[in-house]
């Protein structure tokens, strides 16, 4: 990896985290999930940014490499990078929950605008990405298919149903990432529902498991490339350490800012945190 | 594909359920693109021989239905042409919301296949009786939802899931050896429904196992000189409004009949309908009532719930003579 490319990444993250909150801003009072977008930005630059093999030009390229956002509520992270890479213009951004708007509150399959996958109910994309892994297998195409998971969406039984399959079925084509940001809708995921070690969990699932600083773009990058070069025909599970509320002093590890709407005063913070000068 | 009186009678000795997968077997031998998924349920669904035949056509995930939903999402969105099966009680209750955002929300293209339909399970008790899935499957938009009559039309919508681009709920009942409805072939299509017999007096709107105990009962019915009509509904949605309107219109009784809850089913899906009309005929909703009951063999629980052809008839007479 060139440090260009890096670099590149890097301000793409940039970008992402500074219109995450300025579009969540502009849902106004109807509230966005800033939390668990904001700790998915880096892994998401990542994988648009260099790692998955899509086309914004040709969205329904045959084969491509396909995400399944399936902690689908972190939309912000999804819908940011979808616009910084070309799937569809920035200024569609500000239709962000709006009436009708194809930017809702949950993605909506839209192949056309870089959307694979409907999302919202927790706990699905695991085993839809299961499916896309044994399909793609069966069809003789090699690209792979990553499932981004919350650390809170693992309390749903299904993704273990899955995690079980996935090994079951050899899946070195799936990449599963958990955004281990900590934090879910009532408070810490340790006095929720304590998930004990994950990549222990994910090792005796059968995966090849890594463990990486979700914040920290060469890191992440290596840690992918390396689970999508491996020869292993495993499943493998990447399980990103990351923050809550990245970016955001008020927001970080503060899970009232799962789902919530920002005063006119906490989107001038933000911004200045962020190093974007509000008008 | 045409069939003649053999293969007909052949059919009927498979049974519904069997001769659904000989269908679909046939079906993947030409297609490769088809693919069966099963939560632990080869052995159960006689898949043995499509797995000897089709190994790389068929995946089972052990007993995950929610799960195995999924997976059949993730086929379906990179084109393949996705069968799954389970009990019809699990595959409709237990992954209900997979089946909303998949099938229905995303209009993915799967086809669900459901056995031991109705009280098809019996003696195993109400944890595996699927006597509310078609109320539940049907409230989801996009959804298809089949009922084949007998062993033939069982084959006849294997045919037509396989060339269907919608997502679709086949409901299927077990038992080998079950009557013949149609004698000979016929040109069956999704959403249109079949008039069996034409009457003028009442006419009977059924489905699955109960066409035929239908036919029976409509028959003891014109020995008492009352003209009963009866209408194959094997699609229950989209429902055929059509044939339903020009059969309603101008009878003194309507009756619906199916091995389903009261609650939900045909018979909802009929007066739902009819509601929206000045006028209709009164509707006598005969399936199984909204209640939990003892398990028992097949022939006493349909005897217990009053459907048998003696007592569907019988029904209908009491209603009828005291309009």
């Amino acid at each position: 990896m060139k440090k260009s490319d890096l670099d590149h990444i890097e301000s793409l993250a940039k970008k992402m985290r500074i219109s995450a909150v300025e579009t969540g801003y502009g849902a106004g009072k109807n509230a966005a999930h800033f939390g668990g977008a904001l700790s998915a930005i880096e892994i998401l630059a990542c994988l648009y940014g260099g790692i998955m093999d899509v086309d914004p030009k040709n969205p329904d390229k045959k084969p491509r490499d396909i995400i399944i956002m399936s902690k689908a509520h972190a939309v912000l992270a999804l819908y940011t990078a979808l616009a910084y890479t070309g799937f569809f213009p920035l200024e569609d951004l500000k239709t962000f929950e709006n009436d009708e708007s194809d930017l809702s509150g949950h993605p909506v399959m839209n192949i056309q605008r870089g959307i694979e996958f409907s999302g919202g109910s927790l706990g699905m994309g695991f085993s839809q990405g299961v499916g896309v892994a044994l399909g793609y297998r069966k069809q003789k195409i090699d690209n792979r298919v990553f499932v981004i998971l919350g650390d809170g969406e693992l309390d749903e039984g299904s993704n273990w149903e899955a995690a079980m399959s996935a090994a079951h079925f050899n899946l070195g084509n799936l990449i599963v990432i958990v955004d281990k940001n900590t934090v879910q809708g009532d408070g810490k995921t340790d006095e929720i529902m304590n998930l004990g070690d994950l990549a222990k969990k994910f090792s005796a699932f059968g995966f090849e498991t890594r463990e990486v600083d979700g914040h920290n773009i060469s890191a992440l990058y290596e840690s992918l490339s390396a689970l999508c070069t491996s020869r292993e025909e495993k499943p493998k599970a990447l399980i990103a350490h990351t923050v809550k509320g990245k970016g955001v002093s008020f927001m970080e590890n503060n899970h009232i800012w799962h789902h919530n709407v920002m005063t006119p005063q906490q989107y001038e913070q933000a911004m200045q945190e962020l190093g974007r000068a509000v008008n | 594909m045409a069939f003649n009186k053999r293969d007909i009678r052949t059919f009927s000795m498979l049974g519904i359920r069997r001769s659904f997968y000989f269908q679909l077997t046939k079906e993947a031998e030409k297609n490769n693109n088809i693919v069966i998924i099963c939560a632990d349920m080869f052995k159960g669904n006689n898949l043995e021989k499509f797995q000897q035949s089709h190994p790389e056509q068929i995946y089972n995930v052990g007993i995950a239905e929610q799960n195995m939903i999924g997976i059949a999402a993730g086929m379906a969105k990179v084109g393949l042409n996705v069968f799954a099966v389970a009990f019809s009680t699990f595959i409709s209750t237990r992954c209900f919301d997979q089946v909303r955002v998949n099938l229905g929300y995303m209009n993915l293209p799967i086809k669900l296949v459901g056995r031991g339909s109705g009280l098809g399970n019996n003696v195993a008790g109400p944890t595996h009786y699927a006597v509310e899935d078609i109320a539940l499957l049907r409230t989801i938009p996009n959804m298809t939802v089949v009922v084949p009559a007998d062993a033939l039309e069982a084959v006849k919508i294997a045919e037509a899931a396989v060339n269907s681009k919608n997502p679709m709920y086949i409901r299927l009942v077990d038992a080998a050896n079950v009557p013949i409805v149609y004698k000979d072939d016929y040109d069956f299509q999704i959403g249109k429904a079949e008039v069996l017999q034409e009457g003028t007096d009442i006419a009977i709107f059924a489905a699955g196992t109960m066409v035929n105990a239908s036919l029976k009962a409509a028959k003891i019915l014109a020995e008492e000189n009352i003209s009963v009509a009866v209408v194959n509904v094997h699609t229950i949605k989209p429902l055929d409004v059509q044939t339903i309107d020009k059969y309603s219109a101008g009878r003194k009784l309507i009756v619906s009949v199916e091995e389903h809850g009261i609650i939900g089913g045909l018979g909802s899906a009929i007066a739902e309908h009819n509601s929206e009309k000045v006028s209709s005929p009164p509707q006598l909703k005969i399936g199984i009532p909204d209640a939990y009951g003892k398990a028992g063999s097949y022939e006493y629980l349909l005897d217990k719930y009053g459907l048998t052809a003696e007592k569907i008839c019988a029904a209908i007479k009491k209603k009828f003579l005291e309009l």
